[in-house]
């Protein structure tokens, strides 16, 4: 194994999380511990053994508070990654070179938010509007005239993707129709027993369009926590490891927090400049993919990074999705859990959590070549970004 | 009350424009690459000289989103929004007005008003050109 790569030298040996609600009815930094106390649990490890936490930017409980209320007695490694959800995939990357360098053992990637029940993401932040910072210079070309919502900003290249491809409302409904079937059968989803048609989703109203409301996920309340160590470790511990095959960021040219408008293409360039990186990393490919969690705030965007990841050409995901095709049993199933559509919002840490399940073979909605192969797991879309192959 | 926009040294010059009916972009005096949104340095030459120049103002609508929900502070819905090529070459995010939901397209010729806001801030605003 060359010492100059990341792949297969870490794996995910634990996975937690709380419920995922609307109103979890405690703090945001207690639901984190309770998740990392869950992760730990999973695989046969105390707080005792972690020397390393991992988040976002964006969460509101600090390592060091984490770390308090867990008893972690030292921290070696601390880090968080920028970008909101694009942040995901990315706290993984950290904890897989920390642990592939000795910097730390035992790392835990965290987040968790009442993100529902407290603020909610969805709503027009004049917060965001104002951050004293490059990012709230930028939101100077977009809020004061009004666009400001994840929604609206998607819609912006949903409408230019729409109009260059051909592609319809219903094709991204697709989307939204796969993730809802698969959380119908997850009893963690919020969605659970909840499947919706095509005609639900073009009944659904209009928030921004052409984005109908089904094509927006969820405000969710929870957490969720991952843990990773080296590969020779995650041998010894309870579970199966998912071994990190791959780990990537990606930042575009003319790269923008969901504004990227100004680019000849305003697709997702960024998530193409992951996936060549997860592919050379891996040595794998499309084609050795049996499925994929693909990062689905908004359904458009996860057309788009089939496209830019390389299963199919640019503007050809909408015939790629047709009849079925990212729903259990077809070609390649996508979000197994739901999604964020229909599992619950948490930031794409719930998306890494079941492609881990996957790679153990104990998701509700299994995918059977997975567990002997490869997941693919992205980060959110429209903000530079992050992307995992996991394998078993 | 509708949000203000943070304002600093590279951008001062495009806000003191719509103050005086002008839509500026920014120009790099070493290179005379235009560019929006600006920044303090040219990235295709290197230069940290700015300048701008005064757009006509007539763009085209390269795509465009009407904004239902949620509210949105300082503002009635539904909000036609646009990313609007400006003739000179950039492109920028516009407010459209006096179109219903329905008549706004791509491709439509657009041409920028301002709307005064108060002594301090003027917002650029687009019509059916």
């Amino acid at each position: 194994m060359s010492a100059r790569t990341l792949s297969g030298r870490a794996a995910i040996a634990g996975i937690g999380q709380t419920e995922f609600s609307k109103e979890s009815g405690r703090s945001e930094l207690q639901l984190s511990v309770e998740a990392v106390h869950h992760a730990l649990r999973d695989c046969g490890l105390t707080p005792a053994d972690v020397d390393g936490l991992v988040t976002f930017t964006m969460d509101t409980s600090s390592e060091i508070a984490v770390a308090r209320e867990l008893g972690i007695p030292e921290l070696r490694f601390f880090s968080r990654i920028n970008y909101g959800g694009g942040a995901a995939c990315g706290t993984i990357q950290q904890a897989a070179m920390a642990v592939a360098t000795g910097v730390a053992d035992v790392v835990v990637a965290y987040r968790g938010f009442n993100e529902r029940s407290g603020n909610r993401f969805g709503q027009f932040s004049t917060a965001v509007a104002q951050q004293v910072n490059t990012n709230g210079l930028d939101n100077a070309w977009t809020y004061p005239f009004g666009l400001g919502t994840p929604a609206a900003t998607v819609a912006m290249q949903a409408r230019r993707y729409m109009h260059e491809y051909g592609a319809t409302s219903r094709d991204f409904g697709a989307v939204a129709v796969a993730d809802r079937r698969h959380a119908a059968t997850n009893p963690n989803a919020f969605f659970h027993g909840k499947p919706i048609t095509i005609e639900d989703h073009q009944a659904s109203r209009m928030i921004a369009d052409p984005l109908h409301l089904l094509d927006c996920c969820q405000e969710s309340d929870g957490a969720v926590a991952i843990v990773v160590v080296s590969a020779e470790r995650a041998r010894d511990l309870a579970q199966k490891p998912a071994f990190i095959a791959a780990a990537a960021q990606g930042s575009g040219r003319d790269q923008f927090v969901m504004t990227s408008y100004y680019r000849d293409d305003i697709g997702i360039p960024e998530m193409g400049v992951v996936g060549r990186e997860l592919w050379r990393q891996s040595g794998l490919s499309p084609a050795d993919m049996p499925m994929a969690i693909l990062y689905d705030h908004f359904t458009p965007y996860v057309l788009m990074q089939l496209e830019e990841l390389g299963f199919c050409g640019r503007g050809e995901a909408p015939g790629f999705i047709a009849d079925g095709a990212i729903e259990v049993g077809g070609r390649l199933p996508l979000n197994t859990h739901g999604g964020q559509l229909g599992e619950a919002y948490i930031h794409g840490m719930n998306g890494i959590a079941e492609g881990v399940r996957q790679i153990r073979g104990t998701s509700v909605n299994p995918v059977a070549a997975a567990s002997s192969s490869a997941v693919l797991v992205t980060a959110g879309t429209g903000v530079p970004t992050s992307g995992l192959i996991l394998q078993a | 009350m509708a949000v203000r926009p943070m304002i600093n040294r590279d951008s001062q010059y495009f806000w003191d424009g719509a103050l005086v009916g002008e839509l500026r972009i920014q120009r790099c005096n070493a290179c005379g690459v235009l560019r929006h949104p600006p920044g303090p340095a040219c990235p295709d030459c290197g230069a940290l000289d700015r300048g701008h120049v005064v757009a006509s103002g007539l763009g085209t609508v390269f795509s465009y989103v009407v904004h239902r929900h949620p509210p949105v502070p300082g503002k009635e819905l539904p909000i036609l929004l646009a990313l609007i090529d400006l003739d000179e070459g950039v492109r920028m995010v516009g407010e459209i007005t006096d179109l219903t939901d329905t008549e706004l397209e791509i491709g439509m010729r657009v041409r920028v008003d301002f709307t005064r806001v108060d002594d301090e801030l003027a917002m650029p605003i687009w019509r059916r050109a």
